[in-house]
């Protein structure tokens, strides 16, 4: 028999190697960091074909330049830092998803390259790796490049290779037409890879939740203060829809405000850093003078979290006062 | 009357793998030639031994006590002879003395092995006697002493006896098969400690992944009796005994504090069968029921072991061992203790030997903590092994104090969900021990 031999001498049974020893628990769940972001990959996907279907070769040249260029800075650097190459865990692949689904359709492919060498290097890299940076990779590399390249980020082309504004700039400024609801949906509107298909999106977004990567609380309350928000601001409710399928809500509510690092890792944390999310993104869309807001309410909310964190500690079973 | 779903927030599902054996009737484990007693088989101080080299020693006598009151003295399980007294590694990964018998075969009954009459003439100091002279400790695997948890004190009267049948942790069946054979005699050391608690209600919480058990009580259990069915959800830590009163009571033990401060006394169903066999047999704590099982098992069984028997020889009358062995752990596979020879006797509170094959038992690389706040929701205490652990890492343990480090109750449900596979529930131990040890020093 295998792994046992009998002892001659006393006729019982002995090892033939030996055990292994360690600390408890002795049985360990099949979750993995990186089968969670395969999970995310997973939930992208939908839109990411979608950004495909409307964008063709533009889309699927910045998502491609972006994810190899996000995986290849975060090998380069950890060898330069002489760390442990981790890009097995696959972060870097969402990373670049990411960046690219905040770029416009025809932006150019360096753009790309610039935007995961930034998210990657400064933001991720510089502060200490995966769970360890303190703004989300992909819209700190979005602001860096609305900051650098403000014409080339704002440029947005319709599907049909004609530029356009996007829903959010027509109702700010007033100029041209809005598309209709089922177009908003579907995707079939002018704005960056990642915002146009709302229904793409959610679908994703559906699937995290049932595979418990995300908790839907944050987006939907993120959605709901935002809604809120904009309705005290006298917004009418046609146009606070408009808001909801526009904008990058969707995939910030979804994608970015669930972002484990950069959030709150406390539940009431997590509640307040969403609601914060939403009442900050309202204020920019409708007070300031951008008609977007979701990329900064994150990142500025990203920065309290730590304070948020040490505000809402979970009480303690039986503490004792 | 029953009490349905009760359950205690946070805790994890795992895969249980009771199936290998929970339809698998107790036996009677072979007769060891030699037994190997530690004479430390309780949390409190180690016995003395009562007998020296070459004496002749009969089943059931006593042969280590302690002046302690925080101790439970300990009993041959065989008749025979002394043969040594040595120092040896035993379950726990702790060394303790072990008297070394050589049994004679014929079981050989000690004199005061008999029936300690009606329990209604018994007065709760002849019970208190009772109990401490059969050398009872809790059978889930603490081995806290029973007479010294359950000693009547002016300041803590009791309300409730709670029997904890939860049997939470994956892979044991030990109690769910007690409870099915031994139903009636978990019942009377129900009424024993209730008797002698003087407390107006007594529980038994059963997990309901074991709906059987729950029926084979309530067929013994008359209408309007006080004592009471308590039906839990199946979910781990839900034998954890803070967690027991929270459910079936919904009183919250203080942190750092007994259950008793809320009235409360919790003893496994073990131990309620043992205290019954006690009085009725008067027989001392010298076997207990042990699962052998997992998958690098060839046959697990439910096994009525003597205590001071190797675990060697328990795997080898299981049909050895199947494939390759990686691990071996001497209770559940979440709080148990890994075994590195078979030479460790079973003690009093070895509820399972558990063998895991080489390849379940791999370790898993660890990764960077990803902030996933998986641990956080599965923390039944509300703790935040996260941060605890992190400082434990880095040696600060005044900051893993301020997060509550001493509250853990080392489950291990943070680590069995962490993605990243940290040492948490170890990290926090040490940081615990770190803690009291300094405490002490000041």
């Amino acid at each position: 028999m295998e792994g046992r031999s009998i002892d001659p001498n006393s006729g019982t049974i002995v090892l033939d190697d030996k055990l292994l020893v360690s600390q408890t628990p002795h049985l360990r769940s099949n979750e993995s960091v990186s089968r969670i972001m395969l999970d995310v990959i997973i939930a992208l996907t939908p839109a990411m074909i979608g950004s495909i279907y409307f964008f063709k070769f533009n889309a699927l040249k910045l998502l491609l330049v972006s994810i190899i260029s996000a995986v290849a800075f975060e090998a380069g650097i950890q060898k330069l830092f002489k760390k442990d190459i981790k890009v097995r865990d696959l972060s870097a692949v969402v990373t670049g998803i990411l960046i690219a689904f905040n770029l416009p359709a025809n932006a150019p492919w360096w753009i790309a390259v610039f935007g995961a060498g930034f998210a990657i290097i400064i933001v991720k890299e510089f502060f200490g790796g995966i769970g360890h940076n303190f703004m989300n990779p992909a819209l700190g590399a979005r602001a860096a490049l609305v900051a650098s390249w403000p014409g080339i980020m704002t440029n947005y082309i319709n599907p049909d290779g004609i530029s356009s504004a996007t829903p959010l700039t027509v109702l700010k400024t007033g100029g041209g037409s809005l598309p209709s609801i089922q177009r908003m949906l579907i995707g079939d509107i002018g704005g960056v890879l990642g915002e146009t298909s709302a229904i793409l999106l959610l679908i994703g977004a559906v699937y995290l939740i049932v595979r418990k990567v995300i908790d839907w609380k944050i987006p939907v309350i993120y959605i709901a203060s935002t809604c809120v928000m904009l309705a005290i601001f006298g917004v009418d409710a046609n146009s606070i829809l408009y808001h909801v399928l526009g904008g990058g809500l969707i995939l910030g509510a979804f994608f970015m405000a669930t972002d484990y690092a950069t959030t709150p890792v406390t539940p009431i944390g997590r509640i307040i850093f969403a609601v914060g999310c939403g009442l900050l993104t309202a204020l920019i869309r409708v007070k300031g003078s951008m008609p977007e807001g979701v990329s900064y309410s994150i990142l500025i909310m990203n920065v309290f979290a730590p304070l948020i964190e040490r505000w809402t500690q979970p009480k303690v079973f039986g503490e004792v006062k | 009357m029953r009490l349905d779903n009760l359950t205690f927030k946070g805790g994890i599902h795992i895969p249980d793998h009771k199936e290998l054996t929970k339809d698998k009737a107790i036996e009677r484990a072979n007769d060891p030639k030699m037994v190997f007693i530690p004479l430390h088989q309780n949390v409190g101080a180690p016995c003395e031994s009562l007998v020296k080299v070459g004496d002749q020693v009969k089943v059931g006598q006593k042969i280590g006590d302690s002046k302690a009151f925080v101790s439970a003295p300990v009993h041959s399980s065989v008749s025979g002879v002394v043969k040594s007294i040595t120092t040896m590694y035993i379950p726990t990964g702790k060394k303790s003395e072990c008297i070394v018998i050589e049994s004679d075969g014929q079981n050989e009954l000690f004199e005061s092995v008999k029936p300690k009459g009606d329990l209604d003439s018994l007065t709760s100091e002849e019970i208190f006697d009772i109990i401490r002279e059969a050398g009872i400790v809790g059978l889930g695997g603490a081995a806290f002493p029973c007479h010294a948890k359950i000693v009547k004190s002016d300041e803590k009267k009791v309300d409730e006896v709670i029997l904890n049948g939860a049997e939470c942790e994956p892979y044991l069946t030990c109690d769910h098969r007690l409870m099915l054979e031994g139903s009636e005699k978990i019942i009377y050391g129900l009424k024993v400690l209730m008797k002698y608690t003087e407390s107006k209600n007594g529980f038994i919480g059963i997990e309901n992944n074991k709906m059987d058990a729950i029926n084979a009580f309530s067929k013994v259990i008359p209408e309007g009796s006080n004592i009471k069915l308590a039906n839990l959800k199946t979910k781990f830590p839900q034998g954890d005994s803070y967690r027991m009163v929270y459910a079936i009571t919904g009183k919250t033990v203080p942190q750092g504090g007994r259950c008793k401060d809320v009235g409360v006394v919790v003893n496994n169903v073990a131990t309620a069968y043992a205290i019954a066999e006690a009085i009725l047999e008067g027989k001392p704590l010298y076997e207990r029921v042990v699962t052998v099982t997992g998958s690098g098992i060839k046959e697990p069984k439910n096994l009525l072991v003597k205590v001071g028997t190797t675990i060697g020889d328990l795997i080898e009358q299981c049909g050895g061992f199947n494939g390759k062995p990686g691990k071996i752990i001497a209770g559940g596979p979440m709080t148990g203790t890994a075994q590195f020879t078979l030479d460790t006797p079973v003690t009093k509170c070895t509820s399972g030997i558990i063998v895991l094959t080489d390849e379940e038992s791999k370790p898993q690389p660890i990764s960077e903590c990803i902030r996933c706040g998986k641990c956080l929701e599965v923390c039944s205490v509300g703790l935040q092994p996260l941060f605890i652990s992190a400082y434990s890492l880095k040696n600060n343990f005044d900051e893993a104090e301020k997060y509550n480090a001493t509250a853990c109750i080392e489950c291990g449900a943070c680590s069995y969900v962490c993605p990243a596979k940290r040492p948490l529930t170890e990290s926090i131990k040490h940081a615990k021990h770190e803690i009291k040890s300094r405490r002490k020093k000041s």
